[in-house]
């Protein structure tokens, strides 16, 4: 506990590791209605994977997240939290070991900022040093200045920090799954960029199993290690890894969701090194010339040298080729950590990659 | 409770007019005459805490019984409607009539006066504590659920604190609206300032003395209503950034 780094790991957390979540036949009919809002639903998070729910409004994804911790009920399948139903679980007690943070945040307007983000460990009668302490922590966690925030009350706050603050809230028994339903929703463009930056940094710190609901998709292959695309009337129409998802779209519905430029959105998710490079003699009639390490040094053509444009083999296939449009080149060279060649990269090559089947194709 | 006796007896000679000793015209013409007011203000301390017990006892009982019913309703929504419906009934009464209904079954006295401010203040509070349970925002109650909150700690760590300015602001109403009712107490012989100021309705002194205190109660209560909620919610003062 007097360490914040170890305190994940031993003081103030009583579930520290993240839970496996798996949904199995779920399906949910609200009373009075003759269509499902879920149906047969069935996937599984791997424990410290983020898995996003995304579809259009109306496809359940809110539900399939409130069934989690039966703030829904479901009305058939079941919910496994690391192997054990929910079913059997008495609801209040379910909830104070998952996070919940949701669009609205819905802090409480008569609590201080301190008193919100320790309402989950009152509730389960931590001791008042415990609590202070992890409040700290939390406060350091999310970013925010705990002796200047710590006795505002919600009024006072800016929505990004109000945004903040729910979040730490959610966080604040260290529960082994978080839920949010749209955290980022009601934020503007430019704040929702950083505070998703920021889920992302936070989230390889406390490596969460998190179920996070959205309806931008973009939102989705940005987060998620997984993405649940359901259509309405809560049918799973995918449920694979984004670059999966981009590359090989179930059916007409998905590719349609994931939009006209999911092929540019692959390129933003592929490393220039896993995209299949070719020689550097595959240039020819251009030869390489390198120095005594195998650094590039220019291209040669009939006596005559040009530059040598180079790409990093970790940059994102975007980059590079954002990259060899501005240098107006018809390759770029792919060099290690070390400037060493390690390959050539093509127009054609990413022709062939964004098209698989068009073989052949002249770049 | 017990000082109708002793109104009534002060009622029946004159001399307590002029314990002043002057022979005073503006005594004699029932004229407003602040010496004589000066000097015999002391009859009217009985009378003030005789009033400002019935409608201290009135509002409580008042409002415990209006909570109650509101937690009820809070639950059971279907019985908003019905008990807004019999609490209307009553507050339309006239305070007079209900003095005299009451009379032949509860008697003269502090309990038939009670009875009836209590009826009074039902309707207000009631509607006050039921709209400060639904304004209470939606959020904030999904949130408090979905961390584990059970319906009773959400009730009162959440919802109720956060429906105080609204149940303040009945509750002013009521205590306001009940020091003005509980002048009519005197009919249910239940004493108070009506009771010192029927004695003599022709003296415009007595009669405006009694008045201002009764405005002075209220004032009073109003006052020390409004710093509790104050001091009750410092979060509803906080300013947006």
């Amino acid at each position: 506990m007097n360490n914040p780094d170890t305190a994940q790991a031993e003081g103030t957390s009583s579930h520290p590791q993240a839970a496996t979540l798996e949904f199995r036949n779920v399906s949910k009919t609200y009373p009075g209605s003759s269509t499902p809002a879920i149906q047969d639903l069935s996937f599984e998070v791997p424990a410290g994977d983020v898995c996003v729910l995304v579809g259009p409004s109306g496809c359940g994804k809110t539900t399939a997240m409130r069934l989690v911790n039966r703030m829904t009920e479901m009305t058939g399948g079941d919910i496994l939290l690391d192997g054990r139903s929910v079913r059997t679980r008495k609801p209040a007690d379910l909830r104070r070991e998952i996070g919940y943070a949701i669009q609205q945040i819905g802090l409480f307007p008569h609590q201080t900022v301190a008193e919100n983000i320790a309402t989950v460990p009152r509730l389960l009668g931590w001791s008042r040093e415990r609590i202070r302490a992890r409040v700290d922590e939390l406060f350091e966690l999310i970013g925010l200045d705990a002796d200047e925030m710590r006795g505002r009350y919600p009024a006072q706050l800016s929505g990004g920090q109000r945004q903040r603050v729910g979040v730490a809230r959610a966080l604040a028994a260290d529960p082994p799954l978080m839920l949010m339903d749209e955290p980022f929703g009601a934020i503007d463009p430019i704040n929702r960029e950083r505070l998703q930056n920021e889920l992302l940094r936070l989230q390889a710190r406390i490596r969460k199993t998190i179920v996070f609901v959205t309806h931008d998709i973009d939102e989705a292959i940005k987060l998620g290690d997984r993405i649940a695309i359901l259509k309405t009337g809560g049918v799973l129409a995918q449920y694979a890894k984004p670059a999966e998802l981009l590359m090989q779209p179930a059916d007409a519905f998905v590719e349609n969701f994931v939009g006209a430029d999911r092929a540019l959105k692959r390129l933003s998710l592929t490393r220039v090194r896993d995209i299949g490079l070719w020689d550097v003699d595959a240039a020819a009639p251009l030869v390489l010339v390198t120095d005594d390490d195998n650094r590039p040094v220019a291209w040669e053509r009939d006596g005559a040298r040009y530059d040598a444009m180079t790409i990093g083999r970790d940059e994102v296939v975007r980059d590079a080729l954002s990259d060899m449009l501005r240098s107006e080149v018809e390759y770029g060279v792919v060099v290690d950590e070390n400037g060493r060649v390690s390959g050539l990269l093509s127009f054609e090559i990413i022709h062939a990659f964004l098209v698989p089947e068009a073989e052949g194709v002249q770049a | 409770m017990t000082s109708t006796p002793f109104i009534l007896a002060q009622s029946s000679g004159g001399f307590f007019r002029n314990r002043s000793g002057e022979t005073d015209s503006c005594v004699e013409n029932n004229g407003f005459c602040p010496s004589w007011i000066v000097h015999h203000i002391d009859r009217y301390v009985s009378p003030f805490w005789q009033h400002l017990f019935l409608v201290v006892v009135s509002v409580a009982i008042g409002f415990a019984i209006a909570f109650a019913l509101a937690l009820v309703a809070h639950r059971r929504r279907w019985l908003v409607s019905p008990i807004t419906q019999v609490t209307g009934v009553l507050y339309t009464i006239p305070s007079l009539s209900a003095f005299f209904i009451l009379l032949p079954i509860t008697g003269r006295g502090s309990t038939t006066a009670i009875i009836a401010l209590t009826a009074y203040t039902l309707l207000i509070l009631f509607r006050n504590i039921v709209d400060g349970l639904d304004g209470v925002p939606e959020e904030s109650r999904d949130a408090g659920r979905g961390m584990g909150f059970t319906a009773q700690q959400l009730l009162w760590k959440v919802e109720l604190p956060l429906a105080l300015p609204t149940i303040m602001a009945g509750l002013r109403i009521a205590a306001t609206t009940t020091v003005g009712l509980a002048a009519l107490a005197t009919y249910a012989g239940a004493g108070g300032l009506g009771d010192q100021m029927a004695s003599q309705k022709e003296f415009i002194s007595n009669v405006a003395v009694g008045g201002a205190l009764c405005v002075l109660m209220a004032v009073g209560l109003d006052a020390i209503l409004l710093l509790a909620q104050r001091l009750l919610t410092p979060w509803a003062r906080a300013r947006t950034v």
